[in-house]
């Protein structure tokens, strides 16, 4: 076990124990056969876009790439659900020699026509890298063709990290914006960036901000359209969350548009509220500012007292939260605390040098933070911690279960909406139903065996 | 109903596709084997993506290496990024073996896997700092060649042809039961000992990935084909390899060519007969009759065919996935009154629909359809026109039956929408009874919500 961190991988994994300066080393290229648990720049593209939901999403590539994202994401949508399907080249072997464009351009001639997308997204795949097919070139022609935007993902996975994926996503996403009528926008509008409408999440968010007298322009992605992506620089203000996939959209729009943006989380009681009341604030509206507060009560009356009752069994327990972006270990490890909990290890995926600044500031002594950890890194820390509540995505979720530890998944498949007070509740009681669960105590890490098993 | 069918199958564009990609399979056929840890040479993308899909299969810990290739190497070769990968996989896992599976990626770049693992061995000997080295396969599994099945016997077939020469015999028998379930493998050996024969069952993945609560996290979970009884393949009085796919035969095949193993290729265990061609080379392997455990078992399978006959006479199935368990499923649902309407896979192996037709034969009372090469869009607009009662499938047609209101009886892989798949079982009679009743118990729910009266017997 004391072997588990690999040499090349020390410096991006910090143990706060007093008030040592910060260091970590983050936004590498993953080490070889280090069994990182992350994904490559076509998974960062396709989940960003993924929840645009009239728009066809056409991954011009092997099957694998495909059949791996059909349906990843439990991004819901309140009307048409096109982004459900799964749809490919496939590319075989004479693609590879002969090139995949003029099956690309087929199609595309089959699939548009057939369900009418309000656009097309066409993702690049490693090989399509390789083969040197000009997609900007073919995208192009469909577009002439089929008079909707049609628009190429330069995705290819092995041009970096997922990070590098949100990017071309977004430079997807920008083209777009600008491209609709914006008359009529309410002054007092927003875009919602970075939500994926998991579980119906950017529902509640939108009835918040409708509360408040606010607009909502475009989701960017969750429920999403191509219309009002079309129109999103009408918006007065850009809402972002989860800062790593569309904080590039934001900076885009603010250069060309000057529409300015705020970051925010939806994630726990406090975090939800300073959003809402940061809307406000940026309206510089007496009305909105008073109605926020009025929601604020209102919606924490609501679920206070359950919270604390709940709180009684978990205080003194011990979490862990391995996420892909940092933001979301932020308004973790506030959510945590609200519960009476400790957070002993904290890491991301793909988080930056000052979210781990940021993340550092907030954690107590001995917790431990570490960027793109991997199985052998995430188990050594759940058993050094002796953590209660493991919070992750599916990857996670069995090293967790196998340890005997209660799981929560934060990540795409979960199906229990997490943000806003309501989410902040759903949290807790998934936390409280994992880590007070009888099962724990009869795991062979508890208890002994009790059957004496024959040599 | 010919000419409608090759016109709807008119395009080359793929819709929620029946297949995953072939270093998937490999990736399963290497947790089969001790000590061994799946490593792909490509992008970090497959190996992440391909672990979120199997665990949401097996519910287990599935790790899965990569050389984490990025643009330079992409360029220059990943070479030494597959070596440094090695070095870190070995040393940390301890492995005892490494299965390397190629992707699209270095495929398409032209990476000669054979040669830097060579490099590899020759640079650590050099070195001399480092006990015994592990062993080390290779499998090519280009991603755009063919399907996940294709992948897994090609990982086999790599074992087998890299690991195995021949040896003395021994007595011992070989077992390639092809992409089955952990429970099934189980199975397979309980039935193999009855007969006092000491199986070598590859891949042998049921431990690796149906593993018990542990008090220590196992970096290498237990389990697997000892490596020591890999290289002893080669002195087995005989094989087995279930399928009726070339492919399936291919290590059976190579041993039989190389070492003088017999091979006895048998269809997918599934159903009564053949099951009962699974007894029987059994019997003549080991000169025993089936042991009464087991004539017990395939009594009790005819006496619930009789029983439950009713619940399924003329119903019309739709069943899918990969080429070999479609067969076998085809030829099961046959023999228990069920009409398999439409069969297929979005493998493309010629010989699919021929040999649908030779296991049907004499026991539907029209002719099945059955397509190779689909998608589940050309299953769903075939399927809608078919009327059909029941799916039988993996979890990826949960949407179409759905639509259908025909209730979809999971089996094989993926399960992702249903808990307990590893631990479900098809293969002899006590598959096919397992099967059977999940069949029948399908139809009778449904009668049992379809209805207003609230039948209490049914």
């Amino acid at each position: 076990m004391s072997h588990a961190i690999f040499e090349e991988r020390k410096d991006q994994i910090f143990e706060k124990v007093g008030d040592e300066p910060f260091r970590i080393s983050c936004d590498k290229q993953s080490l070889a056969g280090a069994v990182s648990q992350r994904a490559c720049t076509f998974c960062g593209s396709r989940v960003v876009l993924y929840p645009i939901a009239d728009a066809l999403h056409l991954v011009h590539g092997p099957i694998g790439c495909a059949s791996y994202t059909w349906d990843i994401r439990g991004a819901l949508s309140s009307g048409p659900e096109l982004h459900r399907y799964s749809f490919c080249t496939d590319l075989g072997e004479t693609d590879v020699i002969f090139g995949g464009e003029r099956k690309l351009a087929r199609a595309l001639d089959e699939l548009i026509p057939r369900h009418r997308p309000q656009a097309a997204f066409v993702y690049s795949t490693c090989m399509v890298g390789l083969i040197g097919d000009d997609l900007e070139a073919a995208c192009r022609k469909a577009e002439e063709k089929h008079g909707i935007p049609v628009i190429p993902v330069m995705s290819e996975g092995f041009k970096g990290s997922k990070r590098a994926g949100y990017y071309a996503a977004c430079k997807a996403l920008f083209t777009l914006v600008g491209t609709g009528d914006t008359d009529g926008t309410p002054p007092m509008s927003v875009n919602l960036l970075g939500d994926f409408n998991l579980a119906g999440e950017i529902w509640i968010i939108r009835e918040y901000l409708e509360r408040m007298g606010v607009s909502v322009v475009a989701n960017v992605t969750g429920d999403g359209r191509v219309a009002d992506l079309r129109r999103a620089h009408g918006a007065a203000l850009n809402l972002v969350q989860c800062s790593g996939s569309t904080m590039e959209l934001a900076k885009m729009m603010q250069e060309a548009y000057g529409t300015p943006f705020m970051r925010v989380s939806y994630l726990g009681v406090d975090d939800m509220a300073q959003a809402l009341y940061d809307v406000a604030e940026f309206f510089k509206s007496q009305e909105a500012m008073e109605r926020a507060k009025e929601l604020v009560r209102r919606e924490v009356a609501d679920i206070y007292p359950r919270l604390m009752e709940l709180r009684k069994d978990l205080q003194g327990k011990r979490a862990a939260l391995y996420v892909g972006g940092a933001f979301k270990a932020f308004s973790l490890i506030k959510s945590f605390r609200l519960l009476g909990m400790k957070v002993m290890l904290a890491g991301s995926q793909t988080g930056t040098q000052e979210d781990y600044q940021e993340l550092a500031s907030i954690c107590e002594p001995g917790t431990v933070i570490v960027d793109d950890a991997n199985p052998l890194e995430l188990m050594k820390y759940l058993i050094e911690k002796d953590v209660d509540v493991f919070v992750g995505g599916v990857k996670e979720r069995p090293i967790a279960y196998k340890l005997g530890i209660g799981f929560c998944d934060h990540n795409h498949e979960r199906k229990l909406a997490l943000e806003g007070f309501v989410g902040m509740l759903n949290f807790a009681e998934e936390i409280h139903a994992t880590a007070m669960s009888p099962v724990w105590r009869f795991m062979p890490r508890k208890a002994r065996p009790a059957l004496k098993v024959a040599a | 109903m010919k000419t409608n069918l090759a016109e709807k199958r008119d395009y080359v564009s793929s819709t929620n596709a029946c297949k995953a990609c072939m270093p998937l399979g490999a990736c399963i056929a290497f947790k089969g084997i001790e000590g061994c840890v799946p490593f792909l040479h490509g992008s970090q993308g497959c190996a992440t993506y391909m672990r979120r899909y199997l665990i949401s299969h097996f519910r287990e810990p599935l790790d899965i290496a990569s050389s984490s290739l990025g643009e330079k190497e992409a360029v220059f070769g990943g070479g030494p990024n597959l070596k440094l990968g090695l070095v870190n996989v070995i040393n940390k896992y301890q492995a005892k073996a490494v299965g390397i599976a190629t992707t699209c990626l270095t495929e398409t770049i032209g990476d000669n896997v054979p040669a830097i693992i060579k490099e590899f061995m020759a640079e650590a000997c050099l070195e001399g700092s480092r006990g015994e080295m592990p062993t080390l396969i290779h499998a090519a599994t280009p991603s755009y060649a063919a399907t996940h099945m294709e992948g897994f016997h090609a990982a086999v077939a790599a074992t087998v042809k890299q690991m195995t020469e021949p040896v003395a015999r021994h007595g011992g028998v070989n077992i390639f039961p092809g992409l089955v379930t952990p429970a099934d493998i189980r199975h397979l050996r309980e039935i193999a000992s009855g007969f006092g024969i000491a199986a070598a069952v590859l891949p042998d993945y049921a431990r690796t990935l149906d593993a018990p609560a542990s008090s220590e996290y196992q970096i290498l979970p237990q389990g697997g084909l000892p490596l020591s009884v890999i290289r002893k393949m080669g002195g087995a009085s005989a094989s087995l390899a279930f399928g009726w796919t070339p492919d399936s035969q291919r290590a059976g095949q190579d041993l039989h060519d190389r070492c003088g193993v017999f091979l006895h290729g048998l269809g997918m265990p599934i159903g009564l007969r053949q099951s009962d061609a699974l007894f029987s080379a059994l019997e003549e392997i080991s000169q025993r009759d089936t042991p009464e455990r087991h004539s017990l078992e395939r009594g009790r399978l005819l006496d619930a065919m009789a029983d439950g006959h009713k619940y399924l006479a003329s119903k019309r199935a739709v069943v899918y996935g990969e080429q070999d368990l479609v067969i076998g499923l085809a030829s099961f649902l046959a023999e228990i009154g069920v009409q398999p309407v439409l069969c297929a896979s979005g493998g493309n192996t010629p010989g699919f629909a021929e040999r649908i037709e030779q296991v049907t034969e004499g026991l539907v009372r029209e002719p099945v359809t059955a397509l190779a090469g689909v998608d589940f869009y050309a299953i769903a607009q075939l399927a809608g026109e078919m009327q059909p009662d029941l799916m039988v499938g993996n979890s990826k047609g949960y949407r179409l039956s759905r639509e259908l209101d025909a209730p979809l009886v999971r089996v094989g892989f993926p399960i992702h929408d249903r808990f307990g798949g590893p631990r479900l079982h098809h293969l002899g009679y006590l598959g096919a009874q397992e099967l059977f009743d999940r069949l029948v118990n399908a139809l009778i729910s449904k009668k049992q919500n379809d209805s207003s009266v609230g039948y209490g017997y049914i």
